[in-house]
């Protein structure tokens, strides 16, 4: 791929682009652009969109997936991938279901379900990071394995009798239409921002995507910092678990079958390189926002979930292949 | 390079042995000829999958739009048949590969003109060609009984005490292993996935070897796509979802390396016939089918665990020192 990009000419400008032109090329803004577009085209097809209990609502499209798919964001900007996301929260569901078949409360809950989301990724990570493995064939492993153990503690069964507390993660709301899910959504967004864009550990992550040997003898500990992301995503699937646990109210094994790729069309859409190095938490945030708009603009047009999967699949390859369809049409332009 | 080929394939075919060897220990009747064959026809279409995979992953890709790509040709084919019964099974298995083959090409395509990952690429018509098939069949199923009594029959008939389906898989092997070791193209797949670079330089189209792993990967599905709608006489929008990853499983447990340039065809086949053994052994020495994916997954791991220590090499172990400082 790389010989392809050194083939076209590389264009050295006389100057910086300045800072207006930068922000409004960039990706982050082409799709803002697209989410207000796509804001506007809902609000003229269905007179129910602007209700604002309607579009607390629709934030439950998203919230819980963009909360994983920030964690993935940053796995795949290290160059690797996980694919058992899905399965963890199934996993983590599973033991806190069983958890409330002992008799335990809320907090004891909650710290079920992160210590299994943390282990669930350590074990990926150790599998990935230390063993040096390739992500893609460990996880669809752990994806069917996590899975696999839902399956076998619950079989056909399904878990509820959740206690009332426990219902507030996913239900609750802090004011007239703000929910839980949302305020923990921002909070998460901005960790991330912060964790991605303004520390060591986040340069690190984006250093080691570029260019793991390089990075290696600049002195980064590269397995350690592949280790702790994997961890990280098993906790935010961990949190992810809890709030659609609490939403529904019950566990079955199938909970969240598929969020996966999803997850990964969501952090892809968001502008991260799928082959690592590159990528921004704003741009995983609105694309959380426009795909969650999507998927709630066409429910209420009575448009089937499954029909909605295309778009989401034309979505995913279309705006992949955007840059590269327009950089071959100036290429022709020009010569 | 060969010498280890043989021995991990060998030791493949050693663990399936034992397995089956345990299985005997609890109920000797499954490793009875009859029953074999029964586990051999019964994972028929996973094995021709994970050849379709297997061309795939040689040239470092990866397909994972076979199960969706299997589910739409096998809707085609099965309105077809209820619409116009006419038309002669023959004629609709070739219409299958066809139609499976196009597909193909259309992942194929994105990954050669337009360069985009291939796991991009196939996690979107992954999902584009199963919201096809709902807006053709309109969510609607295909019962046995709008099938034609041929279109049902193909897979069942017997030549020579096997059914026609395990002889697909078979013609499938046969195919395929001439492919891989015998033609240009074959060696163009090992080529690509072993080294890009050098392959561009022995003058391989690096892109159009991999559109064509894909074409055959397609081509692969469409055929399952029939025999699996034929088989089970019934489709519907979600049959074999999820299917996808017990074919990458397949291959992962076949030696398959997933960077590329390494595996052959008896390793897919027989790390079919793994995944295969379990799913057919399981409630015969009862233990719940809910134990399976579990096991899967333990033995996706367990193989990629064992690929990675036996491909180790010499110079790998330099950097591994260094990453460990």
């Amino acid at each position: 791929m790389s010989s392809v990009n050194a083939a076209e000419k590389k264009h050295i400008p006389h100057r910086l682009r300045n800072p207006l032109t930068r922000i409004l090329g960039s990706w982050e803004f082409l799709l803002l652009v697209v989410g207000v577009f796509i804001f506007f085209l809902n609000t003229q097809a269905s007179p129910y969109f602007l209700d604002p209990w309607n579009l607390s609502d629709a934030t439950f499209n998203f919230t819980e997936k963009a909360m994983i798919a920030f964690a993935m964001a940053l796995v795949i900007i290290s160059g690797e991938i996980d694919l058992s996301v899905a399965s963890i929260i199934a996993l983590v569901s599973t033991s806190m279901g069983f958890a409330v078949q002992l008799g335990f409360d809320t907090p004891a809950l909650i710290l079920i379900a992160l210590t299994v989301g943390a282990a669930c990724g350590a074990f990926n990570g150790f599998l990935v990071a230390v063993m040096g493995l390739p992500s893609i064939v460990v996880t669809i492993g752990t994806l069917s394995l996590f899975r696999g153990i839902a399956y076998i503690v619950l079989g056909d069964q399904a878990y509820s009798g959740y206690p009332a507390s426990f219902a507030f993660f996913g239900q609750g709301y802090v004011w007239w239409v703000i929910t839980f899910e949302m305020v923990l959504f921002t909070v998460i967004a901005f960790l991330f921002y912060v964790l991605l864009h303004r520390t060591s550990f986040g340069r690190s992550t984006l250093a080691i995507g570029n260019n793991p040997t390089a990075a290696l003898f600049s002195g980064i500990r590269v397995s350690r910092v592949k280790f702790i992301l994997f961890v990280l995503t098993g906790i935010m699937s961990a949190i992810a678990a809890v709030c659609l646990t609490s939403r529904l109210g019950s566990t079955r094994p199938s909970i969240a079958v598929g969020w996966e790729l999803e997850i990964v069309t969501m952090v892809v859409l968001g502008g991260v390189n799928i082959l690592g190095g590159s990528g921004s938490i704003p741009g995983v945030v609105i694309a959380a926002i426009v795909m969650g708009m999507v998927t709630f603009g066409l429910g209420l047009l009575n448009v089937p979930g499954i029909v909605m999967s295309i778009f989401i699949g034309l979505l995913l390859i279309g705006v992949i292949a955007l840059p590269t369809v327009i950089r071959r049409a100036k290429h022709r332009v020009a010569s | 390079m060969s010498g280890f080929k043989i021995s991990r394939d060998a030791l493949l075919a050693l663990a399936l042995v034992v397995l089956i060897g345990l299985v005997y220990l609890r109920f000797p009747a499954f490793a009875s000829a009859q029953s074999l064959l029964g586990v051999f026809n019964d994972t028929s279409i996973l094995i021709i999958l994970a050849l379709g995979q297997t061309a795939v992953i040689l040239t470092r890709c990866i397909d994972l739009s076979m199960a969706s790509n299997l589910a739409l040709v096998g809707m085609c084919t099965a309105m077809l048949n209820s619409a116009i019964p006419g038309i002669p099974i023959p004629m609709l298995v070739l219409l299958a590969i066809v139609l499976g083959a196009f597909l193909g090409s259309l992942n194929g395509l994105l990954v050669w003109k337009l360069d985009i990952p291939p796991i991009v690429v196939t996690l979107g018509t992954l999902t584009i060609f199963r919201g096809i098939i709902f807006l053709i069949s309109e969510g609607q199923w295909v019962n046995a009984h709008e099938m034609s009594p041929a279109f049902k029959a193909l897979p069942r008939t017997n030549i020579l005490g096997i059914p026609v389906l395990s002889w697909m898989a078979l013609i499938c092997i046969a195919l395929m292993y001439l492919l891989l070791t015998r033609t240009p193209m074959g060696r163009a797949f090992f080529a690509v996935g072993g080294n890009p670079n050098a392959a561009v330089y022995t003058g391989i189209n690096v892109g159009k070897t991999r559109f064509n792993a894909f074409v055959l990967s397609g081509a692969l599905s469409g055929v399952a796509g029939y025999l699996w709608v034929s088989r089970y006489a019934v489709a519907y929008v979600d049959i074999a979802a999820g299917f996808e990853l017990d074919v990458v499983a397949a291959c992962v447990i076949g030696g398959i390396s997933i960077a590329g340039g390494m595996g052959s065809v008896a390793g897919a086949v027989l790390g079919a016939l793994f995944l295969g053994v379990i799913k057919n052994a399981l409630p015969v020495i009862n233990i719940s089918p809910f134990w399976q994916q579990a096991i899967s997954g333990s033995a996706i791991i367990i193989a990629v665990i064992f690929n990675a220590r036996s491909a180790r090499r010499p110079g790998r172990i330099i950097l591994k020192k260094a990453e460990q400082l």
